[in-house]
């Protein structure tokens, strides 16, 4: 049972981020709700890459058939943390272009393009 | 030792450079800068020719980043697929040549119509970003690679497509294509994280040989057929499309409507080379057919009502888009059936295909063509624009062909491509050539309107300065018209060269696996 803890953990945080950037309005918000997203992928990752009872595997002293906990998810993990700073960051950005532009951060007032 | 075995990464490490050095030329002024731009993208053009005539002659191209096998063997006998591998077979190699002639025709169109606007260094680094992740996405045999160009594609194009960010229009589309791209690259890593919780991979070929149908792959798959489906712009997930293409710079519209197919391209190679016959139910090529029919159909009536020229297009790329995923869903449908297959399933396909370059071709032509007229008229709305045709003669006939294309007429290369898609989805379901052809009647009366309100009628007083574009523009528009007429007299050679390759590499999962992992299925 306590096993799956980290699963729920990923899929509350999923799900708390989706209905952010659903049914929020301030564009903030919104950016929160996609970077929660973010961690929820990243900590998916993390969980699914972990084999009960592994061990390290060291390139001289890995042994016959044992279970091994590869470093692979973790390298992944790292790029998507990366490029999900970068994404955060141009994010914010636009945001600060669209308060300027519109005086609001309310997405039922940027619709300009629309039909 | 002979450099072409390094083409695959020369197609990605070529733009690559290009897109760094791009600050440091422009420190050299205009001319140096627009040296490099057209150097590079006719490089990587070059390249992508190459590769693709490399592995028509020679099959499968298999390319391992800075090792020589595509997985580590410890002393103790323990191997893993944990190499970075890119796998070029016919299907990907197609792509990049259409993916680079497009970034071809936008790299020589963009070189005089972004020369009002500064900051054109930065705009050239993130082109030929847009650029390498597009090609990325098309060449790579790993999933969680797949991703990263996803990525990289991304991120690049939203600069790009809010690159005037004086106008608040182009900063919310580029806000709103952020959020769904951003939203549909984390579902792409969820699915890549439930891969390598089954299987301990995320190579594409090592996946594919061992998956069996579980709730995981489900689950990925759904994840997986929903990002891909958002990022390329189908029915349900398309409002960004409009925005997007509208308000980007024309020639970055030319290359995104290429990016797009790099989207497709995931998820064409997700459904068949990774799922392939294990998909079991109707369900997924249902959905993926489903999905076709509805964005053909509301993006057509969606684009006869617009009164902007490039909104209008937009909303048909909408409407093509559908096309290619109604024909390789019905592809995808008859894959486990070497009757079905024989019969309409392989004339889908190569329809399918077909329709993608030439999609790409036109559709990037088309809006090369309104950037023009916003270029010298200044200004994109059709209730304005008249007249254009004295003027403007050469864009006027350029656009004539490609709305002729667009449109299906018979002689041209989007009559063919059509005509395989009504032949092969009538035998499955009469009324999914009904709404292809309705969709096609359509596009034609919305390009009649286009080219009669626009380019046709009394010349106006307002237009009387209009002038023709410059030669560079000129040039970049006819790059396209080339492969058009090209496409269009010489249809029995794309279809046996181009076309055909590429739809059998895509229904030939054992070989894609087997190309990489050797004989041992």
């Amino acid at each position: 049972m306590t096993g799956n803890a980290p699963f729920l953990v990923v899929g509350i945080i999923f799900f708390l981020g989706m209905y952010a950037i659903l049914f929020e309005r301030n564009l903030i918000k919104i950016a929160i709700g996609i970077t929660l997203l973010e961690a929820s992928a990243n900590l998916l990752l993390i969980v699914l890459g972990y084999r009960t009872g592994g061990s390290i595997p060291v390139y001289t002293l890995a042994g016959g058939t044992r279970t091994m906990v590869l470093p692979t998810p973790q390298a992944l993990t790292l790029t998507a943390i990366v490029i999900g700073l970068a994404t955060s960051a141009l994010l914010l950005s636009l945001i600060i272009l669209l308060y300027r532009h519109y005086g609001t951060l309310d997405v039922r007032e940027i619709r300009r393009l629309r039909g | 030792m002979n450099w072409q075995i390094h083409l695959p990464a020369l197609a990605l490490a070529v733009p690559l450079l290009g897109a760094f050095v791009s600050p440091v030329a422009g420190l050299g002024g205009r001319l140096t800068r627009n040296a490099w731009m057209v150097l590079v993208s006719m490089a990587t053009t070059a390249i992508c020719i190459l590769l693709w005539q490399r592995v028509v002659a020679g099959g499968t191209v298999v390319y391992v980043m800075g090792a020589e096998a595509w997985n580590i063997t410890l002393p103790s006998g323990l191997s893993w697929p944990i190499r970075i591998i890119l796998e070029v077979d016919a299907f990907s190699a197609f792509m990049v040549v259409v993916g680079s002639i497009a970034a071809l025709a936008g790299a020589f169109f963009s070189l005089r119509f972004m020369d009002k606007f500064t900051g054109l260094e930065k705009f050239s680094a993130l082109f030929f970003l847009l650029v390498t992740g597009m090609l990325g996405m098309q060449l790579t045999g790993d999933l969680f690679n797949f991703f990263v160009f996803l990525e990289i594609a991304s991120v690049a194009s939203f600069g790009l497509i809010a690159f005037w960010r004086d106008r608040p229009e182009a900063v919310e589309a580029s806000f709103k294509y952020m959020v769904v791209s951003t939203i549909s690259a984390m579902f792409v890593l969820i699915a890549v994280g439930f891969f390598y919780g089954r299987y301990n991979a995320v190579n594409i070929a090592a996946v594919a040989r061992m998956l069996h149908m579980g709730y995981a792959e489900k689950i990925a798959l759904v994840f997986i057929v929903v990002s891909l489906a958002m990022k390329c712009g189908a029915v349900p997930m398309h409002m960004w499309t409009p925005d997007a293409y509208a308000e980007a710079p024309a020639g970055v519209t030319c290359l995104l409507v290429a990016v797009s197919q790099a989207s497709l391209y995931g998820l064409f190679r997700v459904c068949f080379s990774l799922y392939g016959a294990s998909l079991g139910s109707t369900v997924v090529p249902w959905t993926i057919i489903v999905m076709g029919v509805l964005s053909m159909f509301i993006g057509v009536t969606m684009a006869v009502i617009q009164k902007e020229m490039k909104r209008l297009m937009a909303y048909h790329s909408v409407s093509q888009i559908g096309y290619i995923l109604m024909a390789l869903g019905v592809g995808l449908l008859s894959l486990k059936d070497p009757q079905a297959m024989a019969d309409y399933g392989f004339t889908a396909m190569k329809g399918g295909i077909f329709h993608i370059i030439n999609y790409t071709m036109y559709k990037g032509l088309l809006f090369l063509t309104a950037g023009a007229v916003f270029y010298s008229a200044g200004t994109r709305n059709l209730n304005e624009l008249g007249g254009l045709a004295r003027v403007m003669p050469l864009t006027t006939f350029m656009f004539a062909i490609a709305a002729a294309a667009i449109a299906g007429l018979p002689p041209f290369n989007g009559f063919v491509s059509k005509l395989l898609i009504y032949q092969s989805t009538f035998a499955v379901y009469p009324l999914l050539a009904v709404a292809a052809l309705v969709t096609s009647v359509l596009t034609l009366a919305s390009f009649v309107k286009v080219f009669q309100t626009a380019f046709l009628g009394p010349a106006k007083k307002t237009f009387e300065k209009v002038t023709e574009v410059p030669a560079s523009m000129l040039l970049g528009m006819s790059v396209l018209t080339i492969v058009i007429v090209a496409l269009t007299l010489f249809p029995g050679w794309t279809l046996s060269h181009l076309v055909e390759p590429a739809a059998k590499a895509l229904v030939d999962q054992a070989g894609y696996i087997s190309a990489v992992m050797g004989g041992g299925l």
